[in-house]
C-alpha cells in the first residue's frame, strides 16, 4: 500500500505561494516591459491565476495565460494511448513581454522545454523565467527555476503531487512512496 | 492499440464513446489554426500520402492543411485515372506504398469498401476520405462537431438530412453518428433517391421539405449531383427547387430558427438557394474550419504510441 505523506498542507500553501509572489514581483521590478504569468496546464494553470491574484493585490500589473504542452512533449510516440490535449490561451502579444512560466512541479525539465519551444511559436518575449511550487531535482535537461517554493529530494520509488482545490477539492502537496514489492 | 484502433473507416463501427473522443480531442486543434504560426510538432516526421481515386478539392485540401499543421510530410497522389481496375491495382498501389514505409494513408476511392480493402492489406493507419456510397467519416465527425458547437449538444436534437440520400455517404456517416450520440435522424427528398429500406434505419422520412423544416433543429442539405437528373431519378434540377429546395420562403414559415449544414460545394439554386447558403442560419464555413481540427484530431489519435513502451512511462508521471 503506498503511503503518502503531506510536505505542504493548505496554509503553507498559502504561504508559500504569497512568497513566490513577492519574489517574482522583485525580480520584475526593474524591468519597463509587461509582466506575464503562463501557467502549464493543468495545475500550473491555476498557480498562476493565484499568483496573479496575489501580484495584482501589490498593484503590479499582471496578464495571465494558458499553455498546453502536450503536443510538443518529446516523448509523444511512445508515451501510449493518447495524451489529452487541454486548452491553450494566450491572450495578449508575445513579442517582448517578460514571461514567468508557471507550474507545480520541476522534475526532468522536459515539459518546461516543450513549453518553452511552444511560446517560441507564438512570439519572441523579452525575457522568460520559471516559477514552480515544489523542486524535485532530478533533471535530465540544463533548465532551472527561477523562483521556487519548496526544494525536496526524492527516491526513485516516490513521487510528488500537487493538489489544487479547483481542480481536487483541497490544496496540499504529498509525497507517495511506492511499498517495496 | 489507440483508443480509435489503427484505422477510421467508418462511423458505423465506432462506439459513441469513440466518437466522443474524436469530438472532444477537436476542440483545442481548432486554437492552433488560429495562431500565426499554424503549426505543432506532433506528427513530425510522420510520412502521410493522400490517395484520392477521385478529384477532390475540398476534402484533400482541408487533410492536407491537418497534416501540415501537425508537421507531418504529405505526399498527394491522384491516381485519377478512371479505367483503373478496382480490386486488383489498389492491392499492388498498397504494396507499393508499404515498401515505402509510409505511416497514413487518407484515401478516396469510387468503390464502396475500398478503405477497408486497403486497410486490410497495408500496416500503415488508413483513413477512409469517401469510399463510393458507402461512408465518409470525417465529414461525419464534423457535421457532429459543428451541431455540438452550435446547440451544446447531440441528445435529442432533431437533425433532417435532406437531398439525394441514395447516393450520399455524407448521409449515412451522418446517419451512424447522430444516432450513436442521441439525436433524433430525419431524412427528407423524392422517393426515387431515398434507399429502399430506408423506414428500418429507425430515421422519420418527410416527402415534403416544408414538414422537415417544421420538425427539425437542422437541415444538412446534401449536393444534389446533377447527373440525376439525366439519369431519370428526377424530373429536372428546377422542379427539384421548387419541391425540395431549402429557401428563405420556406426557413421563414418555421417555428425556430434552423441551422443548416451543407457538405459542399453547393448547387446555388438547386437544393439550397443563395440566400440561406449565405444567411444568418448557416453554418457552412463553420463546418469547414471544423473539418480541418477534425481532421488534426483524426491524425493524432490514430498516430498513436507504442503501448509496450506506455508501461514503462507510466512508473513516472510527473516531469
Amino acid at each position: 500500500m503506498p503511503k503518502a505523506a503531506t510536505i505542504l498542507d493548505a496554509r503553507a500553501m498559502e504561504r508559500t505561494l504569497k512568497r513566490m509572489a513577492d519574489q517574482i514581483v522583485e525580480r520584475h521590478a526593474a524591468a519597463d516591459r509587461p509582466l506575464v504569468l503562463i501557467g502549464i496546464q493543468r495545475r500550473g494553470v491555476q498557480l498562476a491565476d493565484r499568483l496573479a491574484a496575489l501580484i495584482r493585490a501589490q498593484d503590479v500589473a499582471v496578464q495571465r495565460g494558458a499553455l498546453d504542452i502536450t503536443l510538443y512533449r518529446d516523448d509523444l510516440q511512445t508515451v501510449g494511448p493518447r495524451p489529452v490535449v487541454g486548452a491553450t490561451h494566450l491572450p495578449f502579444e508575445v513579442d517582448g513581454t517578460e514571461v514567468v512560466i508557471v507550474d507545480d512541479v520541476l522534475y526532468t525539465g522536459r515539459t518546461v522545454r516543450a513549453a518553452l519551444d511552444e511560446l517560441a511559436d507564438f512570439g519572441r518575449p523579452a525575457r522568460i523565467g520559471l516559477a514552480v511550487l515544489v523542486d524535485r531535482g532530478g533533471r535530465e535537461l540544463p533548465i532551472h527555476a527561477d523562483v521556487v517554493g519548496k526544494t525536496i529530494e526524492l527516491d526513485g520509488d516516490q513521487r510528488v503531487d500537487v493538489q489544487v482545490h479547483e481542480l481536487d477539492g483541497a490544496d496540499a502537496v504529498t509525497v507517495t512512496t511506492r511499498a517495496a514489492a | 492499440m489507440t483508443p480509435l484502433g489503427k484505422d477510421l473507416l467508418d462511423l458505423e463501427s465506432l462506439s459513441a464513446e469513440q466518437i466522443r473522443l474524436v469530438l472532444d480531442t477537436a476542440e483545442p486543434f481548432k486554437e492552433i489554426s488560429e495562431r500565426a504560426i499554424k503549426k505543432v510538432p506532433a506528427l513530425r516526421g510522420q510520412t502521410i500520402v493522400n490517395l484520392f481515386f477521385e478529384a477532390s478539392t475540398r476534402t484533400r485540401t482541408s487533410f492536407e492543411f491537418a497534416e501540415k499543421r501537425l508537421s507531418a510530410d504529405t505526399v498527394n497522389v491522384a491516381a485519377s485515372g478512371s479505367s483503373v481496375s478496382k480490386g486488383e491495382t489498389l492491392v499492388d498501389t498498397a504494396r507499393n506504398l508499404e515498401a515505402m514505409r509510409i505511416d497514413m494513408v487518407v484515401i478516396r476511392h469510387g468503390a464502396s469498401g475500398a478503405a477497408r480493402f486497403l486497410a486490410d492489406r497495408i500496416e500503415s493507419n488508413v483513413i477512409n476520405a469517401g469510399d463510393g456510397t458507402h461512408e465518409h467519416p470525417t465529414q461525419g465527425l464534423l457535421d457532429l462537431l459543428t451541431l455540438r458547437t452550435k446547440f451544446g449538444r447531440l441528445e435529442g436534437l432533431k437533425v433532417c438530412i435532406c437531398g439525394d440520400v441514395l447516393h450520399s455517404r455524407v448521409a449515412r456517416s451522418n446517419l451512424w453518428g447522430l444516432q450513436k450520440l442521441g439525436a433524433q435522424v430525419g431524412v427528407c427528398g423524392p422517393r426515387s433517391l431515398l434507399p429502399n429500406a430506408i423506414d428500418d434505419f429507425g430515421v422519420t422520412v418527410f416527402d415534403r421539405i416544408e414538414a422537415a423544416i417544421e420538425w427539425a433543429d437542422a437541415l444538412n442539405v446534401l449536393r444534389l449531383q446533377l447527373e440525376r437528373m439525366t439519369a431519370g431519378y428526377i424530373p429536372s434540377l428546377r422542379e427539384y427547387n421548387r419541391v425540395f429546395g431549402v429557401t428563405r420562403a420556406r426557413l421563414e414559415k418555421a417555428p425556430r430558427d434552423l441551422v443548416i449544414l451543407h457538405p459542399g460545394p453547393m448547387n446555388r439554386g438547386v437544393e439550397i438557394d443563395s440566400d440561406v447558403a449565405d444567411g444568418p442560419h448557416s453554418v457552412i464555413l463553420d463546418q469547414v474550419t471544423n473539418g480541418v481540427a477534425v481532421r488534426m484530431a483524426v491524425l493524432y489519435l490514430l498516430a498513436g504510441g507504442r503501448p509496450e513502451l506506455a508501461e514503462a512511462a507510466k512508473g513516472q508521471g510527473e516531469r
